[in-house]
């Protein structure tokens, strides 16, 4: 069980309004992720669904109860934060175990769950020591088991992975997601980071200057942003905006191609251009061009190629890929 | 290897510079000591020199102890300024988590207003208070020194807690609320045990002048009963005559009380700093 609605929440600091209306559906069992530019209202909307700050306007429902001014520990959430948020007096097993102490639970199935948990996230050896022994990775595993020892209807992540350094981040993404898969739990997270939305999501929401720009799986997203925003914001390198006026296009104001959706040809193609860059990363070859018909572009090759600055290259957009965005922004339905 | 050079050069001159300021501020302590243990010619004759077994006295001593309740003005001058502090810490550090911790209207209001008490000195209210305490039957008690005390001190615990509160982690107090710990066991187990340097601080800033007060002692508690230590000391300074052996063994034997609470206040202190918690 772990099913969340929310209904129109709004949120409001003094007259600085954070949140301007969120309609949200999150089904048992989903993996939810909210992403966004920072500053958008990710962790405040969070924070709402957490109970940790009041709402201006709107309802929380969990499981068919409205929570909306019940108190954090009372709501069946538990919540993983970005500085771990660990009780630096407490030892792990303690740390792990207090929100069950505190909600009465018997000290035999607090000992059982913690036990389950530290095995979960291979952290028995560490059950007596307290945080400031621990590795940054180490502490975040004991706070994501600090959540699941509380068995909640709802694990909340709050960024969790941006404290840890590159490789440590990569290893507890794919543990984030196997837990998913084993617990079978309701779990929404928050991120900037596009790659993580992308690889741990069944659904994404797409938060911009606290609205909802889009909600859909993550090919959805990538495969029909609902408008410039979305288009813009997943994928990366960055999908190419192309003025349709000065493609002779009449029917839209922006035209956008991704990178890998373009080819790369020294004799003949579309457009012209001179190469001003190339990245080469073994697996892709990025290459950033002059083109004289639509301006700046970005070319995602794949595998290695020995393209050059300074060369005159011809582009050819992958026309069936391409997408059209009216005057004010939003996606206009394909056309080939 | 310069750089290395540099450096000793200048810690050189550091050390010569702290040595030079010890020295200066142990002098009348050590003055004091030293001459308590003298005879009365001799802190005259010679005041700079150390007790020889020749000029050895514990007449100061012994007029200190055997004269007046001085026991009984310890124990005072500890009852107050050990619940002063303790009401400061408690009652400041309660208001500093408010003001940091919630939002509120009025909230910057009332930490000027709490923080204004640090520029205006108590003792302009002194008839004030003289009048309360008597309409409140509490002249010649422990207890309205307590009250003033508290009162004297609560600013600059309060402006200094709340500054040092506002750096506790939200993260770590929103995890607590959502494990169940209420605002009380949010405040009590997880806040203060972090601002710890701070109450250290606080608690120090808060006793010595505590100790030291002779003015609210004077006009408040002046009875026999109530007596702290230095109001007691200032029987041996008279108008005409001053018993120096007195005074000097009773200043020196009021230093030992402080000294002890300071070195375990700055324990607190440094285990407060070693207490590494978030990230
Ligand atoms: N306690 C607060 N008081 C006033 N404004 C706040 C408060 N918390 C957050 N905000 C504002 O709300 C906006 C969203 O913040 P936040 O939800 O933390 O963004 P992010 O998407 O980066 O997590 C920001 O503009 C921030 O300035
Ligand atoms: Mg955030």
């Amino acid at each position: 069980m772990g099913n969340l609605q929310l209904k129109s929440i709004r949120k409001a600091y003094g007259t600085h309004e954070v949140l301007k209306g969120i309609d949200l559906d999150v089904k048992d069992g989903e993996f939810v992720i909210f992403v966004g530019p920072s500053g958008c209202g990710k962790s405040t909307l969070l924070r709402t669904i957490a109970g940790l700050e009041d709402i201006t306007a709107g309802a929380i429902v969990i499981d068919g109860q409205d929570v909306s001014v019940t108190p954090p520990a009372k709501r069946g959430i538990a919540m993983v934060f970005q500085s771990y948020a660990l009780y630096p007096h407490l030892t792990v097993r303690d740390n792990m175990g207090l929100g069950l102490k505190q909600a009465g639970s018997p000290k035999a199935v607090i000992e059982e769950r913690v036990k389950a948990a530290s095995g979960m996230l291979s952290l028995e050896p560490y059950l007596e020591r307290r945080p400031a022994e621990l590795s940054g990775g180490q502490r975040q595993r004991v706070a994501i088991g600090r959540a699941i020892v509380r068995e909640p209807k709802l694990f909340l992540f709050d960024e969790p992975l941006s404290n840890l350094d590159a490789a440590l981040r990569v290893q507890t993404r794919l543990e984030i997601a196997a837990l998913h898969r084993r617990l079978k739990a309701t779990m929404i997270y928050v991120t900037h980071d596009q790659v993580e939305a992308m690889t741990l999501a069944d659904k994404i929401v797409v938060l911009n200057a606290g609205e909802i720009e889009q909600i859909g799986s993550p090919m959805e997203l990538y495969n029909k942003p609902a408008n410039l925003f979305v288009a813009g914001f997943i994928g990366s390198p960055q999908m190419n905006f192309i003025d349709a006026a000065r493609l002779g296009l009449a029917d839209a104001k922006t035209i956008g191609i991704r990178p890998e959706h373009m080819a790369l040809s020294r004799s003949e193609g579309d457009w012209r251009g001179t190469i001003t860059h190339v990245e080469h990363l073994g697996a892709d070859t990025i290459v950033y061009l002059e083109t004289e018909k639509a301006g700046l572009v970005t070319v995602r090759l794949f595998g290695e190629h020995d393209y050059m600055p300074e060369e005159t290259v011809f582009v050819t957009p992958d026309r069936s890929r391409q997408h059209r965005f009216s005057a004010d922004g939003k996606a206009l339905a394909a056309t080939v | 290897m310069a750089n290395a050079r540099i450096s000793r050069t200048r810690l050189t001159f550091v050390h010569v510079a702290l040595i030079i300021y010890t020295i200066i501020a142990l002098f009348p302590v050590v003055l004091t000591i030293m001459n308590s243990f003298k005879t009365r010619n001799d802190i005259f004759r010679s005041p700079l020199t150390p007790p020889l077994p020749s000029t050895f006295s514990l007449t100061g001593y012994n007029t200190v102890l055997g004269q007046g309740d001085f026991i009984g003005y310890f124990q005072n001058s500890l009852i107050v300024t050990v619940a002063s502090i303790f009401c400061v810490l408690l009652f400041g550090a309660m208001a500093a988590f408010a003001l940091s911790e919630y939002r509120f209207r009025g909230n910057l209001l009332m930490g000027l207003y709490l923080a204004l008490g640090i520029m205006i000195p108590i003792r302009l209210g002194t008839i004030g208070i003289l009048q309360e305490m008597v309409a409140l039957n509490l002249v010649n008690t422990l207890v309205s020194l307590v009250l003033v005390y508290t009162a004297q001190g609560l600013p600059l615990a309060v402006f200094i807690l709340s500054e040092f509160m506002r750096t506790v982690s939200d993260d770590l107090k929103s995890a607590g609320r959502i494990d169940g710990l209420s605002e009380y066991a949010i405040f009590f187990r997880l806040v203060l045990p972090l601002v710890r340097p701070a109450m250290a601080t606080v608690a120090v800033f808060t006793m010595i002048p505590i100790w030291n007060d002779l003015w609210f002692p004077l006009i408040l508690a002046p009875g026999e009963k109530t007596k702290t230590v230095t109001l007691g000391a200032q029987t041996f300074i008279g108008q005409f005559v001053t018993d120096w052996n007195a005074v000097l063994s009773a200043l020196s034997l009021a230093i030992f009380p402080v000294l002890v609470l300071y070195v375990l206040f700055s324990r607190q202190l440094i285990r407060g700093i070693t207490a590494g918690a978030v990230k």
